[in-house]
């Protein structure tokens, strides 16, 4: 029989938490700190809509695009929120998760075998590189510095740059460093994306999730937004993972080769979904801040107790992770959580997960309550004091 | 900062001073002069437990007693809902709009001991032209937590 497999596909290096899971898997009563998606419930009034949207029998396919009405609710909280404003008919879809955006954003843009390059600054969510891959383009990566707080800066952008760039992937709220790009920060890099003639996936689903810090979407600057996909989604501003629904907003002639490829493969997103989450745009700002008050709390805490423990750790101000640094132990990442896994049973998720760059640092998770986040800290702190004492 | 503090202690009660002024980003002194203030006040008037009784052996029955009352020249309902809420046995007095007038909640050991209440000292205080008793059979949710404790971390452990 011939090799059935793909060699790119067979080339693609498996996801670093791979090993990581099934060691915890190995561990049932681990306490995990090592979790990508809220613990809070979807809130009632959305799930309620979802499930009255099924009793009326709307279980058939919504158009490609997406439900109209999703699209114009999608297109006033973008306004709203971000002061970017898109036309619902051609410049919105809807996607099953940010993760299909993104998909569809690199595969609509690359031209395969042409040796386009993709610009990702790391440490990051793990599906750039593989899905650049797969799209057919070269990843390059921007690897971003704790001196900077984990922000990509304009000499950093402007030494990756070479011909043959074509896309800035820009994750900010990033996971899993917890850091923001202030406005600041896109103005030093929009004109640098402008003069090389770059286009942008800016990947905003943890818009919703930042403290003491505004967000702001590089779409709102000045030239801006002909040459950025803004990517979104429900799954993290509505602890709504499990729904699978995401958007990406753009230049019509962009999103009508993206809307193509998800015809093809996908048909459309799931529709239940779809009418939970104009429910969600409608009525659940009130649940966000709720939401987002308890993240920042948490975020509180976890930076005074890595204080008390003497843990380095840059403040972060979005989504929902912390990224100390264990670079004065002496030991790699993976070693440090393995061995915190085997000694007090906490399981936390090396950075090296999310790109090499992330070796020397954790990324822990502050989607859990309180009570828990208080039992792991101890832990920590004491696994910690017999570091220091050996 | 007041509504900050009353929005963690109506959920929390117990939480150690030191946590609370750690998770709210301010200072301790601060946050303790605010509880204290707000207790002198009365805007904090108590720190009470909430207890699922149908877990423990110690039987109570819980009712709700609608009263209709004739109102009297002067003082409204305040001195009719005095002479109710001065029995200790009784939880609650509301004034209500509607059918009704005032919303009584009570519990008792028994369901002949809270009738007796009612027939004996409720119904027989002058003012007061009609009771409704509503027994309550089964309590889902109290103070805005469900009762029922089945609440498990169903997300997997590791996920990116």
């Amino acid at each position: 029989m011939r090799d059935p497999l793909a060699k790119q596909v067979v080339g693609l290096a498996p996801s670093g938490i791979r090993k990581f899971f099934d060691l915890v898997a190995e561990m049932p009563d681990a306490i995990s700190l090592g979790v990508g998606e809220p613990d809070f419930d979807t809130p009632w009034h959305i799930r309620d809509e979802g499930i009255y949207s099924l009793e009326k029998g709307r279980t058939f396919y919504t158009s490609n695009s997406g439900l109209m009405e999703l699209r114009k609710e999608i297109c006033n909280y973008l306004k709203r929120r971000v002061g970017v404003e898109y036309e619902p008919a051609k410049e919105v879809l809807i996607t099953v998760g940010g993760s299909e955006a993104i998909d569809l954003a690199l595969r609509a843009m690359i031209n395969p075998g042409e040796g386009e390059e993709v610009l990702i600054p790391q440490p990051s969510y793990v599906s750039y590189e593989p899905c650049s891959i797969l799209a057919g383009a070269k990843p390059v990566i921007i690897e971003l510095k704790a001196e900077n707080e984990f922000r990509l800066t304009a000499k950093e952008l402007e030494d990756a740059i070479t011909d043959k760039t074509k896309i800035l992937v820009l994750p900010f709220p990033n996971n899993p460093t917890g850091a923001v790009m202030e406005k600041s920060d896109l103005e030093a890099i929009a004109p640098i994306i402008e003069k090389h003639d770059l286009f942008v996936i800016s990947d905003e689903i943890y818009s919703e999730l930042t403290y003491g810090r505004e967000h702001v979407s590089i779409a709102s600057l000045p030239g801006m937004k002909e040459r950025t996909i803004l990517i979104n989604g429900f799954s993290k501003a509505y602890a709504m993972t499990g729904w699978r629904l995401g958007y990406a907003c753009g230049p019509a002639r962009i999103l009508e080769q993206m809307t193509k490829i998800h015809q093809f493969a996908i048909m459309c997103a799931p529709t239940t979904s779809q009418y939970a989450a104009v429910e969600a745009l409608k009525n659940g700002d009130p649940d966000v801040a709720e939401m987002r008050e308890a993240y920042n709390q948490r975020r509180r805490y976890l930076m005074h107790s890595f204080k008390e423990m003497g843990l380095p750790c840059f403040e972060p101000f979005g989504a929902f992770y912390v990224f100390p640094s264990i670079k004065h132990l002496g030991m790699t990442s993976e070693e440090f959580a393995t061995e915190l896994l085997k000694e007090e049973q906490v399981a936390v998720v090396p950075g090296t997960a999310f790109g090499a760059c992330g070796e020397g640092f954790l990324r822990i998770s502050y989607a859990y309550s309180l009570e828990n986040l208080k039992i792991a800290m101890e832990r920590i702190g004491r696994f910690l004091e017999k570091r220091k004492n050996s | 900062m007041r509504e900050r503090i009353l929005a963690i202690i109506e959920k929390n009660s117990r939480i150690e001073l030191k946590e609370l002024a750690i998770i709210m980003g301010e200072p301790e002194i601060e946050v303790a002069n605010e509880l204290k203030a707000m207790e002198e006040e009365g805007i904090i008037c108590g720190y009470h437990t909430l207890i699922d009784w149908e877990k423990t052996n110690i039987e109570k029955v819980t009712a709700l007693i609608e009263v209709r009352v004739t109102p009297q020249r002067g003082q409204g309902f305040d001195n009719i809902a005095e002479r109710i809420y001065k029995y200790p046995e009784v939880n609650s007095v509301y004034l209500i709009s509607g059918g009704y007038d005032l919303l009584v909640t009570l519990e008792g050991k028994t369901l002949k001991e809270v009738s007796g209440f009612v027939t004996d000292k409720l119904s027989t205080l002058e003012t007061v032209m009609s009771t409704a008793t509503h027994f309550i059979l089964k309590k889902y949710k109290d103070h805005g937590t469900i009762l029922k404790q089945d609440e498990t971390d169903e997300r997997m452990k590791v996920t990116p």
